[in-house]
């Protein structure tokens, strides 16, 4: 255990936060062995996933896939057609479930919204404060959040700002996220770490403490927008982190990596540290997301290759 | 300022803010659940294409011939139960014949041969392993019940590693030991355990052959199969005839091997027990002598250790091979104020590990090598309860036939307590706290043994202090059980003496002027 070094600029407001649950945050969280870590993670890739088991695995990942697209260039057609994609990704008899969400720009929520109507098994999450920078003022970061709700938005994925967590300005990075959770009102909050800036596995360790204790209902790991994006042993450490907050409060905090997962065997590899790390319960989109484009594409198809026993080429499946 | 004050005006706010949106599970309810839920389906390895013979003879003079007294005995698989062939039972005269083939090769060829020439056939041993890795993994795995993926991951590749390594010694011996000249030995006999048979095969082959040594080896008698397919790779690479002779049997032999006049050199990896014998009848012979013996080791888990990669090195440490490891870290030393925590991750984290067929892929436990070793390992775990221990086990069903046993945990040990003092050799780890370093040190050196012990700590100077006093030959900081060619191995104590692998692995193996 170690204890958190808060610098002098952050004392006043850290000392002016009273809840008992928020100096617990504070006071000591786990060193992560790096070594250890990696290896433990290269240990999920071990596990040989054949048969039912892999069309199984198939299936749940895509119902955990948030179908991104993240453009400048987006366009309330491009969104619509991801729409229809996550609503049913290929062919009814392939018994493909729905994906989890669409993930989209805040401009692009409405068309989003327009196109899945209020009652879609698909959700709608948006990226917003300050995607993917986080690097503007909080009331603007907030407005924008209400803005985006307000549109219809069933998720918020917020940016967390790295400036203040890597200055040791935990107690603001801290207050963000608790007002960026009041601006959501009934929407879900994820919150994005962008574990690729914050370098070490401590640091990951503790940005997910301090995102899980001031309102994040879910951790993760990336933009997509910096490199390298989700890796297996990062999600290994924020799982952890997540298990370790059960524990304390009861509260089942969900994950999404985000960024550079493409392949099924990759997605697999994944479903296999949660299921081996949290247990059934998480083995759930209310629990796990995964955030991708091109990999529901992959998944699909393993899935036809697993019900028709051969490869078919790639123009047969939407782009992604 | 002005931003200063607005962050604390915010953190006012915050303050009310976090809501809670999601269902408390009440304290009682807080458990993970490691169900049934995407269960993986078998992913067997194919063993088809690697039949066994019906019968093994033993491998004399670059040749495979059959005992001079014609008995045989059945080798099984200890997953199921099978026999898997006949393998021949060496008298002292197969091994009379066996020495005297190495002693002849020894004479006119090997001891002869320029050192480079000699590393050539280690390279070329190390190259066809390779490329039969597939092979000899399932092999080991059907014969000795270890899980293919530590066969094909683990011991595949360090059997290869270690001829690779000590190829590339072969024709550089006169640097390793400055201001001093390496010469072979002469013969060496060898005797091997069944826990990793054929890379304990080659941790014993490559050095001696590196050093210019002729070899007899003697499998353990549950796990023959693959040092003997060992054998045809040799004569595939064309090592010359009786360089490494290979003898089958059970303790006999090993006696007709270490009493034989005519040997220069006991290597013995085994029971401290066994190991005591072979040094009594070798004492006055002349011979030379490295034991490799039991172990009970420390793993000792401070309260500033990284506690999930902690638990991840407990179990590489205890669980690895069934626990059918010298080296196992089979006491754990937990600092009290984290005891609570460990026991409920490592609680959880076995329930995850799955046992079964060996030749499944996502099989992390496998057989228990024998049926003698199963019923060792029960009595030991009973004396443990009978004496006041706690029983923790993971509620995975075991295979009807075959020998199992599944991850254990004794809690309320004392050091007292036989689990915490004598070598399982099995899946079961005995659970102790302790206060300060000091009594970890106290505690950790409490045995007749001294081969391994495992440190885990933030902070790098408690390693280093602790390492220095630890009797140890292998010390394992914030890992455990990491194998590495160039790594030097062996014990203090009743551990045993001389060191395998590395540059000192020479050592074994030379005279030196």
């Amino acid at each position: 255990m170690k204890t958190v070094p808060g610098t002098l600029a952050t004392r006043p407001a850290f000392l002016a936060l009273p809840p008992a649950s928020f100096q617990r945050a504070f006071a000591t969280v786990p060193t992560i062995d790096q070594i250890m870590t990696e290896e433990r993670a290269a240990a999920f890739t071990k596990r040989s996933l054949k048969t039912t088991a892999k069309l199984a695995g198939l299936k749940m990942a895509v119902s955990m896939c948030d179908l991104t697209t993240l453009e400048g260039k987006d366009t309330p057609g491009k969104v619509a057609y991801l729409c229809r994609k996550a609503l049913q990704p290929i062919e009814a008899k392939y018994g493909v479930p729905p994906c989890a969400a669409v993930c989209v720009y805040p401009n692009l929520v409405k068309p989003a919204r327009r196109f899945l109507g209020d009652r879609s098994p698909v959700k709608i999450a948006a990226v917003a404060t300050g995607f993917p920078s986080g690097q503007y003022p909080l009331r603007t970061k907030l407005e924008e959040v209400r803005r985006t709700v307000a549109d219809g938005a069933d998720e918020i994925d917020m940016v967390i700002d790295r400036g203040a967590f890597l200055a040791g300005e935990h107690a603001r990075m801290f207050d963000e996220i608790a007002a960026t959770k009041a601006a959501c009102g009934p929407a879900h909050l994820k919150v994005i770490l962008e574990t690729g800036e914050l370098v070490t596995y401590d640091n990951v360790r503790l940005a997910s403490e301090i995102a899980m204790q001031a309102g994040g209902d879910f951790i993760k790991t990336s933009t997509g927008k910096v490199s390298p994006a989700a890796t297996l042993p990062v999600t290994l450490v924020m799982l952890e982190a997540i298990r370790d907050h059960f524990f304390a409060t009861g509260i089942r905090i969900g994950m999404k990596p985000a960024g550079g997962i493409r392949t099924a065997k990759q997605a697999l590899a994944y479903l296999v540290m949660v299921k081996e790390t949290l247990g059934d319960d998480w083995l759930t989109p209310d629990l796990f997301r995964i955030g991708a484009s091109s990999l529901v594409t992959d998944l699909l198809m393993q899935i036809v290759k697993c019900a028709e026993g051969n490869y078919q080429a790639a123009e047969y499946f939407s782009l992604p | 300022m002005k931003a200063k004050s607005q962050v604390a005006k915010i953190s006012a706010k915050a303050a009310v803010v976090p809501k809670i949106s999601h269902p408390i599970i009440p304290l009682k309810d807080r458990r993970l659940n490691f169900g049934a839920k995407w269960d993986y389906t078998p992913s067997l390895e194919d063993a088809k294409p690697y039949p066994i013979a019906p019968r093994h003879e033993l491998f004399i003079n670059g040749k495979f011939i059959a005992p001079a007294a014609r008995n045989y005995f059945p080798s099984i698989n200890p997953a199921t139960e099978q026999p898997l062939t006949e393998i021949a039972e060496a008298n002292a005269d197969d091994v009379d014949r066996a020495v005297k083939a190495a002693r002849r090769a020894y004479d006119r060829v090997w001891g002869k041969m320029p050192a480079r020439e000699r590393g050539k056939y280690l390279y070329r041993i190390a190259r066809i392993i390779q490329e039969k890795a597939r092979e000899l993994a399932v092999l080991e795995t059907v014969d000795g019940g270890k899980p293919i993926k530590e066969s094909r991951d683990v011991d595949l590749p360090l059997v290869a590693a270690h001829f690779f390594y000590y190829a590339g010694w072969a024709d550089k011996l006169k640097y390793a030991f400055p201001g001093k000249t390496p010469h072979p030995l002469g013969v060496a006999g060898q005797i091997i355990p069944w826990n990793f048979p054929l890379l304990m095969a080659a941790w014993k082959i490559a050095p001696a052959l590196a050093c210019g040594n002729t070899v007899v080896l003697k499998p353990a008698e549950t796990t023959s199969i693959t040092a003997l397919r060992l054998a045809t790779i040799f004569q595939e690479a064309g090592l010359p005839d009786g360089v490494v002779n290979i003898v089958t049997g059970a303790g006999a032999t090993g006696a007709a091997i270490v009493n034989h006049p005519d040997i220069n050199k006991i290597a013995f990896t085994g029971s401290t027990e066994v190991g005591k014998h072979i040094a009594k009848a070798v004492a006055g012979s002349g011979k030379k002598l490295t034991l490799e013996l039991g172990g009970k080791a420390a793993n000792i888990i401070f309260e500033d250790a990284s506690l999930d990669q902690a638990i991840e090195g407990i179990i590489a440490g205890i669980y690895f091979n069934q626990g059918h490891v010298c080296c196992a870290g089979s006491r754990l030393l937990v600092q009290e104020g984290i005891y609570p925590q460990v026991i409920e991750k490592l609680r959880d984290r076995i329930q995850t590990l799955r046992v079964g067929n060996p030749l499944d892929k996502n099989t992390d436990i496998g057989a228990i090598n024998s049926a003698a070793q199963l019923a060792k390992i029960r009595e030991l775990v009973q004396s443990g309860l009978d004496e006041g221990a706690a029983l923790q086990q993971t509620q995975c069903a075991l295979p009807a036939k075959g020998y199992w046993y599944p991850p254990t945990f004794l809690t309320g040990v004392t050091h007292a307590h036989r689990v915490a003092q004598e070598e399982i050799f099995g899946p079961v780890l005995s659970v102790m706290t302790f206060r300060t370093p000091e009594e970890a040190l106290e505690r950790a050196n409490n045995t007749p043994y001294g081969l391994s012990a495992g440190i885990w700590t933030d902070k790098g100077s408690k390693i280093f202090k602790m390492a220095a006093k630890l009797q140890a030959g292998v010390i394992w900081a914030n890992c455990y059980n990491k194998f590495d060619p160039t790594s030097p191995f062996g014990g203090y104590k009743e551990s045993g003496f001389g060191r395998e692998g590395g540059l000192q692995g020479l050592a074994a193996y030379s005279r030196l002027d």
